[in-house]
């Protein structure tokens, strides 16, 4: 530091500008786009133009030919025949006469929505607005496909299976990975143990899991046998009763990623102040109390967004049924990725984007929704 | 403490109360602890179970596993190693030298693939089997992504935390336009890919200072934070089937690249946000003092911050290193035959003409998932002392 040409500025040559700049300067003035660069620019040619690049595809009718892929432009013809044509089955359900509950729950479905956004006309301004007239769009909509599919006693189609495996395998999950968690929280013995146990399905690769269920779950070979016998359950067969198949699906599903919710809510347990707990204790609070009182409001922010990644990560499910099933019996325990998967399977590559779309604009309007009115809402209040 | 042992050591409590009430702060009552570890004992049961019966299954034959449960090796059941025989050793090329032979190749491909990345990990003898080669493959494809995806999440996550950017806003609209030209110009009009997309980057760079004077609206660090962590919401299926095509352009299907290339990406969003967590929380002092002392940005970067979040850093490489062994969706589509990973070999045993043979199939599938429940309990580790538990909670 004391002699006087260690002082000159980095990045300035000393010799002035007619020097060229070396390169390791040259490299160090553009830093800041070198270290981003890279991450842009994969996310831009890999995620970003593929996802316009899929709007093509499902506008248009795709034809293997000799030089390559044939484009019909057909609007919105594969989009229309999730809808209304022939697919409707597969995608919707058999959509027929709605039954009376049907009826009444569509009803009331729209009456809860309508009244949501009256309250929020106070709340919000015109862009929010928007917002919330989508989500209540969606939600009036899945609202009749649930009124006329499964209330009427219809067969549902690959939307409903996939929103019955995001929305009670999440609340499943959720609800016995925080009572875990809150049983580990508590002063046991041995919770190094439990939690190394208990963490380890997560990792496991889903393929495995599909595999290892599939003969768990068998009803004449498996382990449980001797108790479907005892309870003379013999002649009925999980995999052919569509939902049975669901269940036995969402429940393997939740075996895998209740160890997720698990870990995060056990952090968040540990990081509530032990002394108001105890503060409470000692004032005689039951343990129900505390936790209703104390714990939980403060757990509160972390679970909401544990819940929204589990969401997201929810709608891509597609190895499970793959194994287990193949989707059956008919396609009753296809997911959306799944159906796709088979229609391109079928060289019908635009009907295969169309539903990749499909899936892209549920779970993008489902996740915001759900950011945007819960979890933002629990942020703000715990910041203030 | 006293006064809290004073409440609850009053003498004359009756038994209900014994069973009930905790003896003092910070413990359990009798009962509810007893009851606290019959849950967590039923649940160590049903977490391990299907883990066993994968276990011991692969060490049944036919008959141990078609004429009922049988639950207990050597009681049950007498355990053999036909399965486990039957994968490496039936195939007169999947002997010891064999074996070692795959190896040396792996490590020599490994250096290949720096080289030129498109060479293609492919087996020296034909008929290896093929059990080795889709575990060399998922080495070679997870090790490699992994590496990509961390390097350059964690660069940009620093970048992020550390440095401001102000993209201008006209910029990002004008390149949204412009690959959405090159998309309808490539498929309708016909002109070939390379052509459309070098003519609209020149176009880009030509335009982008007199268009970005035009908006002056800038987006921030935290916009594009946002971005890419929200790259995590998009479905896989949405992009796998563009990009199928786009690699089958190029050539470059069913070849180590691909995977690796599409696993980083799938990846690059985790890895940003939790490595964004780390640097965000380090202490901006030391490298203000190394800025004054005339450090280069990548040297501040590599020697004093990259040592700094060490744990982080392990916990997030151990993360990715497991997802991307699990990865299945994308190597269906891109993985067509040579570059076949575990999830998709095991996935192809399924369909069978004769059935499945559950024993054969078990035995891969320990292969499979071993180096994975290795990996999660050395995660384990980070987890409890809380390394990667920051990002939840902001």
């Amino acid at each position: 530091m004391a002699s006087s040409d260690t002082l000159v500025q980095p990045g300035i040559s000393p010799a002035g500008l007619s020097q060229a700049e070396s390169w390791g300067e040259w490299f160090d003035r553009h830093a800041r786009t070198f270290f981003i660069a890279p991450a842009v620019t994969l996310i831009l040619i890999f995620a970003i133009f593929p996802t316009f690049y899929s709007i093509v595809f499902a506008l248009s009718r795709v034809r293997f030919t000799g030089e390559g892929l044939r484009f019909r432009f057909v609007w919105f013809q594969n989009f229309a025949k999730q809808f209304f044509g022939n697919d409707q089955v597969h995608f919707l359900g058999k959509v027929d006469q709605m039954s009376m509950f049907g009826m009444a729950f569509f009803a009331a479905a729209v009456a809860a929505v309508l009244w949501w956004l009256y309250r929020s006309l106070a709340i919000t301004n015109w862009i929010g607005m928007i917002g919330r007239l989508i989500s209540a769009a969606m939600a009036i909509f899945v609202a009749w496909i649930m009124g006329a599919t499964l209330l009427s006693g219809n067969p549902i189609g690959t939307l409903l299976t996939t929103l019955f495996y995001v929305f009670v395998g999440c609340a499943v999950q959720f609800a016995i990975g925080t009572g875990l968690a809150f049983l580990c929280s508590q002063p046991i013995a041995g919770k190094n143990f439990f939690r190394v146990i208990f963490f380890i399905p997560l990792m496991v690769t889903p393929l495995g899991v599909g595999y290892a269920m599939k003969m768990v779950a068998d009803m004449t070979k498996g382990p449980f046998e001797p108790i479907f016998a005892a309870l003379g359950l013999e002649n009925w067969v999980w995999s052919a009763s569509p939902w049975g198949a669901r269940f036995v699906m969402m429940i393997c599903d939740s075996w895998q990623w209740i160890p997720f919710i698990f870990i995060c809510m056990l952090a968040a347990l540990e990081n509530v102040p032990r002394d108001h707990v105890e503060a409470a204790q000692v004032d005689g609070a039951s343990s129900v109390q505390i936790f209703r009182e104390i714990t939980w409001p403060q757990i509160l922010p972390v679970a909401v967004t544990v819940l929204l990644i589990r969401m997201i990560e929810a709608f891509k499910i597609v190895d499970l049924p793959n194994i287990m099933t193949g989707g059956g019996p008919g396609s009753s325990t296809e997911s959306m990725t799944l159906h796709s998967v088979y229609v391109w399977r079928a060289n019908d590559i635009g009907t295969s984007a169309a539903i990749a779309y499909l899936l892209l604009i549920l779970t993008v309007v489902v996740c915001s929704s759900f950011f945007n009115y819960i979890v933002l809402g629990q942020l703000r209040k715990a910041k203030a | 403490m006293s006064e809290a042992s004073f409440r609850f050591e009053k003498s004359g409590r009756s038994i209900m109360e014994r069973m009930f009430e905790p003896p003092e702060v910070g413990r359990m009552s009798p009962v509810a602890s007893v009851v606290a570890y019959i849950l967590l004992a039923v649940w160590t049961i049903f977490v391990l179970f299907p883990i066993y019966w994968v276990i011991i299954t692969s060490f049944k034959d036919a008959a141990a596993v078609n004429q009922g449960p049988f639950y207990v090796p050597f009681l049950d059941f007498q355990p053999n190693l036909d399965a486990w025989r039957s994968q490496f050793n039936t195939d007169p090329y999947c002997d010891l030298p064999s074996v070692a032979r795959q190896a040396w190749l792996l490590v020599y491909n490994s250096f290949v693939f720096i080289v030129s990345p498109v060479v293609t990990l492919q087996p020296m003898e034909p008929q290896i089997c093929k059990t080795l080669l889709a575990f060399t493959n998922s080495i070679v494809v997870s090790v490699f992504s992994t590496a990509l995806c961390v390097a350059i999440g964690a660069m940009a996550a620093y970048a992020l935390a550390r440095i401001q950017y102000k993209p201008k806003f006209g910029n990002i609209l004008m390149f949204v336009a412009l690959t959405l030209l090159v998309i309808a110009v490539t498929s309708y009009a016909g002109v070939p890919w390379w052509l459309s997309s070098a003519v609209a980057l020149a176009l880009f760079f030509f335009l982008a200072r007199t268009i970005g004077r035009r908006f002056q609206a800038t987006v921030g660090n935290g916009d594009i934070l946002f971005w890419i962590i929200s790259q995590r919401i998009l479905p896989p299926i949405v992009v796998v089937i563009p990009v199928y095509m786009m690699f089958q352009a190029v050539g470059l299907l069913d070849t180590h690249l691909a995977l690796v290339v599409m696993y980083a990406v799938a990846n690059l969003p985790i890895v940003v946000w939790l490595m964004h967590d780390f640097f965000a929380n380090l202490p901006i002092e030391l490298e203000e003092s190394a800025q004054l002392d005339g450090a280069t940005r990548f040297g501040i970067f590599w020697d004093i911050v990259l040592p700094l979040t060490r744990p982080g850093l392990a916990a997030t490489t151990l993360l990715t290193l497991i997802l991307n062994w699990n990865e299945y969706l994308f190597a269906v589509f891109l993985a067509t035959a040579k570059v076949q990973t575990m999830p998709i070999m095991v996935a192809a045993k399924n369909a069978g003409e004769k059935g499945v043979f559950w024993w054969e199939m078990c035995a891969i599938i320990v292969v499979m998932i071993i180096p994975v429940i290795f990996m999660a309990i050395l995660l384990q580790r980070f987890i409890s002392r809380g390394v990667l538990l920051g990002a939840v909670k902001g």
